[in-house]
Formats: structure tokens, sequence, C-alpha cells
């Protein structure tokens, strides 16, 4: 009869995510029990008292370093700095998702997404007052998965995670209310693509299973160890379970599907899934690596490598022929994946131990905040259709709008990595880590892939002043609170983290702990 | 003398000099930042900055004034600019008696011209952004004057630098105004490289860039560092002073409005040099070579300046070339040591007011004239504008040196020291300059003569008529400066006395030629000069037309003794010939590689783009490739 007492949890080291997963929960039943006029600011709270509770849970229990639940998820340093990051990152995303100035029909969200694209039905509803709510419990299930994917010491529980978080988002994804079949499009696309990504990772995880006997983190880390990793069940199980990784960290060649879902989906949930499923998957990329196959390292390293290089070039140069702003995100989002590798190599000497660690946590907040404020400055420039994200349509926007213009090139530069921006504090950190670390070929190439990236991100800029603004140009809108919080927050944090980012270096420097 | 670089705390009042700079820079960014609907007002803040700020340094000067002996230099650090390492350079201030005198001339003088420029830019649209950098010049100067290091000091150079660059400007929409400013920006670079490659040179000696530091450690330095430092800080000196070779600029800054003529250059900025040297005394005593190259700078450029000055009809380019001639005193007086500083910085005062005063005066006659400034198209205007006239003539008076005017006793004094500094090259000094004083006495008749005596040779559409009281007023205060500061600085309130903390006790010397000898001597050539110009341009009519066959001296004068040739042939040319190299280069083998690049990345860009065709089979496929690269590339890794 074999042992079943139930393993002791640490409810309190949870707390972050348990907070965001019981909000998500009651959401659930707000959407069944509450009256519909006061659903809206009913979930809307909820959801960010879930996400900004979480924030405020991490602060509350960093400092602890233990794994909880059968050893299953990890409460470490660097697991609540990706969580606090997930958080504050989700709740900016949420308050787009709360946005009610900006589209006339209140909502950037369809009321009834299963309707048929181009029927009657369906055409009423763009411009109908109707908005739909369960957007919100479903996004709060997405941060949480995500939360729980960064912190998760088991290969079991990372895919239930990475299912938690990946579900819902494909439903969000065909949400849009305005260009719904390239929503729904995009939600297909991620849905089927995503599902394809789980299976190797699912295999991979059965074929380490077979290798070690086990799916806990440390104990294969352990049996590697002791064999000497020369089995091939094990090396083809860890690049599946890479491969499953860096497809939802969206990095080149992985990334088929990121520029046509941040196109297709409602900019809010691009938002979301660009900074926020960016992180865990780092975070997870970081915990499976380092902690699982820590003393595999020489296998891994070269390819992990080569990778950074093949995404950070693809991005960048694919970026360039972009004539779309959201689709020229989603480029720089891979090319930016491309520079979080360069962090992920840094990680491996005991000498500099820490500070690669350090340093690419920092880049993930910078590029997370930076990234989100660039999206919700997309979600102000409409046109009749909604958002006109057509690169055209941004000419002479500066004339239009200076504030708006200003704030987009703000963010536009940070993305960039300009001094005085927290991009460029982001990427020195990062690639300082990699020339301590001796990969200096490595940062030669992402100096190179930085300055072709900032052709298309100055390029944008360029449009923006000194172009003859168009005839039939797009309106820009004037947003409503929420919007007005994200753009203020994200545009403060660019500013602040390239002028004085010492404290929340220290920080990130502190949290550099990965246990297991 | 004190040890050099020992300054006390500063306290009290002592302790707000900052706001000397603070207050105009306000002023400054107030009307530039105000916009439009400062129009109305901006003159009264631009004046009414700077008047305050007079007051503030004479209340200022009074606690100076009543300091302890020994504490007659305060300083006082406001912050730390660049905390790097090694290099810790703070910004603070500096208030000893040689501040304060060029703290009274900036804001006094200052006060003035602005009040002045009420009128005389009464008509200007562009009003409130003259008043504007007008402040920002002044907060600039006294930034520069009022430093307690060579940093700090740069800071204000530049400023000055900017200010002047703006301000010659001003009518930017004039091709030749334009120009000059040009002109005078990269001259003045030249310079200015020389002034801090110094400032590194001595933070790689000394390890710091304050005064204290620097003056308390020279005489640590090695014989060859201190010339060196001495020869670039002159450089320096040269290009902000327009002395020979970076003399050029300064004529041609003459375009932008006259006000800026008087502040600028000739009341202020361009004596900047002559305060850096005056500065550096602790480093300049340590090196004979230096100072003597000083002395040679300021004897060639008095002369070339007061030769130039005698061909030119352009009423502003004459007054121009005394400035650089008089500037050209100051150097010399400067040079020779402990025994000229003081001569040297009363000739700059009395010069700040007689020279600001026929700037204005030139200024109010031009406003009358319709801004002609052509002299042969003057002739009789003493009759129609008295005030100007008047106040204009006592200024003349005191700049050639008429006996007991301000010039006479300045003047005097530095051609008096140059002969006392001994040996052959006292002799050819103290003669230069006063051969220099018969030719300043000529151009300046001439000028008087051309401008308000004689027949009208006026345009058709000229209504020459005085100025409002708004300019008349500082003319007026001006030349009673013009007249009697002279005087007071020498017997009532001794400059030497007062400048004593700064620069020792004047040292005794045996006179080489007595000073009542030098004096009359002097005088003779002076009346000399008078009579030359009286003889060769008021005698007869003057012709409306220049003279053509005139001979090869007066063409070669005309030509600023092929000054501008010069920089011409010998770096404007080659240069051009250089940049154009540069820019084939640039063109065709830079910007072919650049542009290839990038035609490069964009068609590699258009090519990989085919491969996002939006079909979910041909990502999934891409997918699976990648998964098979990487396992294989795992297992090749691993057991490859």
């Amino acid at each position: 009869m074999p042992d079943l007492s139930a393993p002791s949890i640490s409810y309190l080291g949870l707390a972050p995510v348990l907070i965001v997963l019981g909000a998500a929960c009651i959401g659930v039943l707000v959407e069944a029990f509450v009256p519909r006029h006061l659903r809206w600011n009913a979930q809307v709270s909820l959801a960010l008292l879930g996400t900004v509770g979480a924030l405020a849970a991490v602060i509350l229990v960093a400092g602890r370093n233990e794994l909880t639940a059968a050893r299953a998820v990890a409460v470490d340093g660097a697991a609540l700095f990706i969580e606090g990051t997930i958080a504050a990152l989700g709740a900016l995303s949420i308050l787009m998702f709360a946005e009610r100035a900006l589209d006339p029909a209140k909502s950037a969200f369809v009321a009834s997404a299963a309707l048929p694209v181009g029927s009657s039905a369906d055409r009423k509803l763009a411009t109908a007052p109707y908005s739909q709510t369960e957007v919100f419990p479903l996004a709060s299930f997405a941060i949480g998965g995500m939360m729980l994917f960064a912190a998760s010491n088991n290969l079991l529980v990372m895919f239930v995670a990475l299912e938690v978080l990946s579900l819902p988002l494909y439903l969000i994804c065909g949400m849009a209310r305005r260009r719904r079949l390239l929503s729904q499009e995009s939600a297909v696309k991620y849905f089927l693509l995503g599902s394809f990504a789980s299976a190797f990772f699912l295999y991979g995880l059965a074929l380490i299973y077979g290798y070690s006997g086990t799916v806990d983190l440390g104990e294969i880390r352990e049996v590697a160890a002791r064999s000497g990793a020369s089995d091939a069940l094990f090396v083809t199980g860890l690049a599946l379970l890479i491969v499953g990784l860096l497809f939802k960290a969206g990095i080149a060649p992985f990334h088929a599907w990121t520029p046509d879902v941040y196109q297709g989906a409602p900019t809010a949930v691009t938002a979301l899934m660009a900074s926020c499923t960016k992180v865990a998957a780092f975070g997870a990329i970081l915990r499976l690596l380092y902690v699982g196959f820590g003393t595999s390292e020489w296998t891994w390293r070269p390819l992990i490598y080569t990778i950074a290089i093949v995404s950070m070039v693809v991005g960048a140069i694919l970026g360039i022929t972009q004539t779309d702003v959201k689709r020229m995100l989603a480029y720089s989002s891979i090319a930016h994946a491309g520079f979080l590798l360069v962090g992920v190599i840094a990680l491996g000497d005991a000498a500099t131990a820490g500070r690669g660690l350090s340093s690419t946590l920092f880049y993930l907040l910078t590029y997370g905040l930076t990234t989100v404020g660039g999206f919700a400055v997309v979600t102000l420039v409409r046109d009749g259709d909604g958002e006109a994200t057509h690169l055209s349509k941004w000419a002479g926007l500066a004339s239009r709008s200076p504030l708006t213009a200003a704030v987009m090139t703000l963010f536009l530069l940070g993305l960039a990595g300009l001094p005085l921006t927290s991009g460029f504090t982001g990427k020195f950190a990062v690639f300082r880590a990699a020339i301590d670390d001796g990969a200096w070929p490595l940062v030669v190439v992402a100096l190179l892939a930085s300055a072709i990236a900032a052709f298309f991100y100055l390029r944008l800029v360029v449009l923006m002043y000194f172009s003859a603004p168009a005839e039939d140009g797009p309106t820009v809108g004037v947003p409503g609170l929420p919007t007005t919080i994200v753009l203020a927050v994200t545009a403060a944090a660019t500013v602040i983290l390239g002028l004085a980012p010492g404290a929340v270096l220290d920080l990130a420097e502190q949290a550099a702990v990965l246990v297991g | 003398m004190e040890i050099p670089g020992t300054y006390a705390e500063a306290s009290g009042l002592l302790a707000s000099a900052w706001l000397l700079v603070g207050i105009p820079l306000i002023g400054a960014a107030v009307l530039l930042l105000g916009g439009r609907r400062l129009d109305k007002a901006g003159h009264l803040i631009g004046c009414a900055t700077i008047v305050l700020d007079f007051v503030l340094a004479v209340a200022l000067v009074a606690a100076l004034a009543g300091q302890d002996e020994g504490e007659k230099a305060v300083t006082d650090t406001l912050f730390s600019f660049i905390p790097v390492g090694e290099l810790q350079v703070d910004i603070g201030m500096l208030f000893d008696p040689l501040s304060a005198v060029f703290v009274l001339l900036i804001t006094g003088v200052g006060a003035l011209i602005h009040i002045y420029s009420i009128g005389y830019m009464a008509h200007d649209r562009a009003r409130r952004r003259f008043f504007a950098y007008m402040n920002l010049f002044v907060a600039a100067m006294l930034l520069l004057v009022l430093g307690n290091g060579y940093v700090t000091l740069y800071i204000g150079w530049e400023g000055v630098g900017l200010a002047s660059y703006l301000l010659i400007a001003f009518w930017y929409r004039r091709p030749a105004a334009a120009t000059a400013a040009k002109k005078a920006f990269i001259m003045n670079r030249v310079g200015d490289v020389g002034l801090i490659i110094a400032i590194f040179v001595m933070f790689a000696t000394l390890g710091s860039t304050s005064f204290a530091d620097v003056f308390a450690g020279a005489s640590g330095l090695a014989a060859g560092t201190v010339t060196a430092l001495g020869l670039l800080l002159l450089l320096g000196a040269c290009g902000k002073s327009g002395q020979v070779p970076l003399q050029a600029w300064l004529p041609d800054a003459m375009e932008g409005p006259t006000p800026v003529s008087a502040l600028i250059h000739a009341a202020t900025m361009v004596t900047a040099g002559v305060y850096l040297i005056a500065r550096s005394a602790p480093l300049f005593d340590l090196s004979e070579t230096a100072r003597t190259a000083v002395t040679v700078v300021g004897l060639v450029t008095l002369l070339y300046g007061a030769i130039v000055g005698c061909a030119y009809d352009d009423i502003k380019k004459v007054l121009a070339y005394s400035t650089v001639s008089q500037i050209g005193y100051m150097f010399l007086a400067v040079g020779l040591g402990p025994a000229g500083y003081a001569v040297a910085i009363l000739h700059l005062l009395t010069h700040g007011f007689f020279k600001a005063g026929l700037f204005l005066g030139a200024g109010s006659v031009m406003h009358g004239m319709n801004d002609e400034v052509d002299m042969r198209k003057f002739g009789g205007l003493g009759s129609k504008m008295r005030i100007t006239y008047i106040t204009f003539a006592l200024g003349y008076l005191s700049l050639i040196g008429f006996p007991f005017f301000s010039g006479y006793f300045s003047k005097d004094l530095v051609i008096e020291v140059a002969f006392d500094s001994g040996g052959t090259l006292g002799w050819i000094l103290g003669g230069g300059a006063m051969l220099a004083a018969g030719l300043t006495a000529f151009y300046m008749t001439r000028l008087m003569v051309m401008t308000f005596l004689g027949r009208p040779r006026w345009d058709s559409d000229a209504h020459p008529h005085e100025s409002p009281a708004v300019m008349t007023v500082p003319m007026v205060v001006l030349s009673l400066g013009s007249v009697f500061a002279g005087f007071i600085l020498v017997n009532v309130l001794p400059l030497s006395d007062w400048l004593e903390p700064v620069f020792g006790p004047e040292p005794e010397v045996d006179h080489v030629v007595a000073p009542i000898v030098v004096s009359i001597l002097t005088t003779i050539v002076v009346a000399l000069g008078v009579g030359a110009a009286w003889f060769f341009v008021a005698r007869r009519e003057v012709p409306v037309r220049p003279p053509v066959n005139v001979s090869p001296v007066i063409k070669a004068a005309r030509a600023n003794l092929y000054g501008d040739a010069f920089n011409e042939s010998v770096f404007m040319r080659p240069g051009q010939w250089l940049t154009r190299a540069m820019v084939y280069v640039d063109n065709r083998g830079i910007d072919g590689a650049v542009n290839g690049l990038a035609a490069g990345l964009g068609g590699t860009s258009g090519r990989l783009r085919r491969t996002q065709t939006g079909f979910v089979r041909s990502y999934a496929l891409s997918i699976l490739g990648g998964a098979l690269v990487v396992t294989v590339a795992f297992l090749a890794v691993r057991f490859g």
C-alpha cells in the first residue's frame, strides 16, 4: 500500500498564484449570479484585485526560498520576481481590457464570439453596446497559469500550468469586436499550433520520465548527474521540452505564429501575450535549464546559443519589411526573445552566477513594461474600422497628436535600447553578463541585431514626425482612465528604469535565486 | 600675497553669489518658455532681472569689502557635477575682488545696455527673443567669472559663446549675419579646444580642475607643463577675445544688433580672455615663455587692429577693429605679470565704459539713419543728434587717451609698464603700444570727422533724428564713466589696492623711462595722430565712393591686412577640399556600403517574409522542422 499522506503545502508561499486563480473562480460565479448591469464593474474590480493582490502577496512573501507541495512548486527569488512581474504586467493588461472610452461600442471585445463572421447578427453586434465580461475571469486564469508555469519545479505541474495559461488565451484571442475574421483566424492558428507545441512538450516529458523515472526537476538533475546523461532518451526528451517552451516564448524558429496571432488578437490581449506570456515562458526556460538540466549544460548550451542568434537576426530582419504596427511589434518581441536568451546563456559560470539571472529578470520587467505601453498606444490610433494599425496611417501622427507621438517615440526608443531608457539599461545588463561569461561573439551579434532593429523602430518615429499626415488619416482617441494609467505607468517606468535603475537592479540581484 | 588657491568659506550674503547667475538665467528661461504671451512685457522682464542683478552685485561687493583682511576671497561649493572615480568636479562659486570687478562691469553695463535696447529694438518683432538671449548671455558671463574652477568657467565660456552665436545671428534671415555667426562659432571653437585641452592637462597632472587645487599644485609641475598650460590657455583666450591669429570673427560679429556689439563684442565677453589669463596668474607667474607669448600676441594685435581700423568705412567695423586693438593692450599688460595685471583690468574697465558708450552712440546714429553704417554717407550729424554727438565725443576723447579722461589713465599705464618690462623687448613693446596710440587717434578722429562733422552726404531718404531718452540716458551714463572712471579708479578708489588680495602688492620697479616722459610722449603722438587725421580727412571733401587708386598700404589695410585672405587660403580652401574629399568617400564608400547593407537586409527580409504564408500547415511544418533540427543537433552535440 503506497503512502498517500497529503503533502504539506505552504499556502503563504503559493498565495500569489492562489489569489489570482481564486479571483478567476469567483469571476465565474460573478458571471453566473451578479445582475448584468453590475457585472462589468464587478469583474474589472475582481480581476484587478486579483492581480494587485498577487503583487502584494509577492512583496509579502519575498525572501523565501523553498519548495512546497511535495517539491512541485518553487517559492524562490526568481519565481517570486517573475510572479510579481507577471502580476504587475497582468494588472496593466487588465486595465487595457477594461477601457471603455476608445471604442464607440464601449468595449474592444465582442459580446458573442461564436456567431459566424459576416452574418447579420454578427454585423449588428459590432456596433451594439453589449459587451463581454467573461474575458476578465479568462484573463485571470491565464495570468494564474503563467505564474504557476514559471514557478513549477515539476514537469507535470509545468505542463498543467502551460495548458491553464494557454486555453483561456486561445479563447480571448478570438473575441475582438472589430476585424472578426482576423481575430478568429488568429485564435484557431494559436490553438492549433499551441496544441502541436504542447504535444512536443508532453512527448519530451514522457521521454524524460522514461529515462529518469521522475518528473521532479531536482531529481532529474541528480539522475542525469549520476548516469552521465549519455542516454539518447534523455537528450531527445530535453530537446522536445525545449521546443515546447521556445514555442511559448515566441523564439525563432518557433515564432511563426507570433505575428499572425499578435496582429489578429484584440490589442489588449496581444499586450498580455507579448508581456506576461513571454515572461512566464522565460521563467520556465530558466527553471528547466538550470534546475532540471543544469548538469547537462554543455548539451544544450551550444544550441541555445545558436537559437539566440537565429531569433535576434530573424526578428530584426523580418521586422524591417513589416507594414503593420502590431506585426512590427511582434517581430520586435521575437528579437527581444533572442536578447533574453543571451542573458539565459550568461547564467553559466559559477563566478558570475546571479548576474546573468538578475539581468535577465530585469530585462523581462523592462521589456514587458515598454511593450505593454507600445500596444496601449496602438489602441489609441483609430479610424472607422477600429484600430488603424497600418504604418501608412501613422504618417504625420505627431502633427495630429504630439503627445501620443511623443509617448510612442519613448516606447520605441526604449525597445530600440537607446540610452536613458529602460531598454538600454536592460540590454546593457544582459550584454555585460554575457561578456563576463565569455559569450562575446553572441554580444557582437546582439549589438548588430539591435542596430538592425533600431531601423524599424526609428522608421516609425520618422514616419510620425517627418511625413505629411494622410488626408483620410486616423483619429487619435482620447483614452479613458484605465489606458491613461497604463500609459503613465509604462512611460514613467521606461524613463525611470533608464535614468535610475539602481533600486530595481538591486532587487533583481537579490531575487536571483533558483532553488530545487 | 597669500598662498595661491586658499579661499575662505562663503557665509551670509556672500553665500548667495550663485543668485547672480540664477536671476538672469531664470529670466532667460521665462522669456524663452513664456512664448508669445510675454511679447508685450518681455523687454521689461529682461531689464528688471539685470537691474535686480546689479543691485545684488553692489550689495555683494559691499559685503566683500567688509570682509576681514585675508578673507577677501570666498568660495562656496554648490554641488558635485561629475563625481566619477578619480574625477571629482564640483560646481561652485568664487567671489573675490577680481570676480567682483567683473560682476559690477557685467551687471552695470549690462543693465544700461538692456535699457538702451528697449528703444533700439522697439520695432523688432522678435524683441522678446532678443532679451531672452541677452539674459542668457549675462547669466553665462557671470558664471564664467564666478566659477571656482576651470570646469565651471568652461561652462560659462561655452555659454557666452552660444549666446554670442545666437545674437550675432539674431537676424538670421540675413545671409551675412548667419555666416558671421558661423564664423564666430568656428573660430571660437579653435580657441575652446585650447582651453579644454588645458583642462585635460590639469586633470592629468594635478588630478583636479578647481582653481584652489590647480594654483596650489602648479609650483610642483614641470616647467614644460606649466608653459604648455599657459600657451593652451592663451589659445583659448585668443579665440574668445579676438586676438591674432583668431581675430577675424570679431569684426564680422558686428552683423548682430548694435547693443550686442556694445555688450558682448566690446565691453564684456571679448574681455573673457583677459580674465582667463588674469585669473590664471599663478600659472603664468611660473612661465616666462607663456607670459612673453601673451605680450607678443597683445602687441601684434594692437598694431593690427589699429592699422586696419584706419582703412574701414563701416562705422561699426572701425569700432570693432578698435576693440581688437584695445584688447591687444590688455593682453600686452596682462602678459607683463604682476606689474601688469591690475593695469590690464583697469584698461578693461575704462574700455568697457567708453567702448560700450561708443557702440551705443554708433547704434543711435544708425537708428537715426535707416541702419546705414557707411561713414561716407554720414557727415554733419553733430547738429542733428546733439546728445549722441556729445556723448560720442566724450567716449572718443577717452579712447584716444586725451589727458585726464578715463582712457588716458589706463592706456598710459599700459604703455608705461610695457617700457618698464625692460630690455629690448620692453622698448619694442612700449614703442609699439605708443605708435598704436597715435594710430588710434588717427582712425577715431577720422571716424568723428566723417560722421559728425563736415557737410551731409546722406542718402536722399535719410532723416536723421535724435534717439529717444530710453537710449540716450544709458549713453549719458556711460559717457560719464568714460570721463571719470579712470581718475576715480586710479586716485580715489585705487583699483590696484582692491585687487591686491588677488595679484599681490605691486612690485617696485625701476622706471626705464620716467612716467611723466611716457605721458608727454604719448600725448604728443596722439596729437600727431589727430593732426594727421585732420590734415588728410577733414580738410577736404570726403568722397561718397571710396577712392580706388590708393597706395598698397591702404589696400592691404582695407583687406584687413589679408587676415581673411590668409584664413581662406590656408584653412578654408584646404578645409573645403578635405570636406569634399570626405563627402566623396562618404557617398561612394561609406554610403555605398551602408546602403548596400540596408538593401541586402531589406532583400533578405523580403525573401524571408515569404515564409510567413499565413497557412497554419506551413507554420506547423516549420515547427516540426525546427523540432527535428533541434533534436538532431542535441543528439549531435551529445554523441557527435
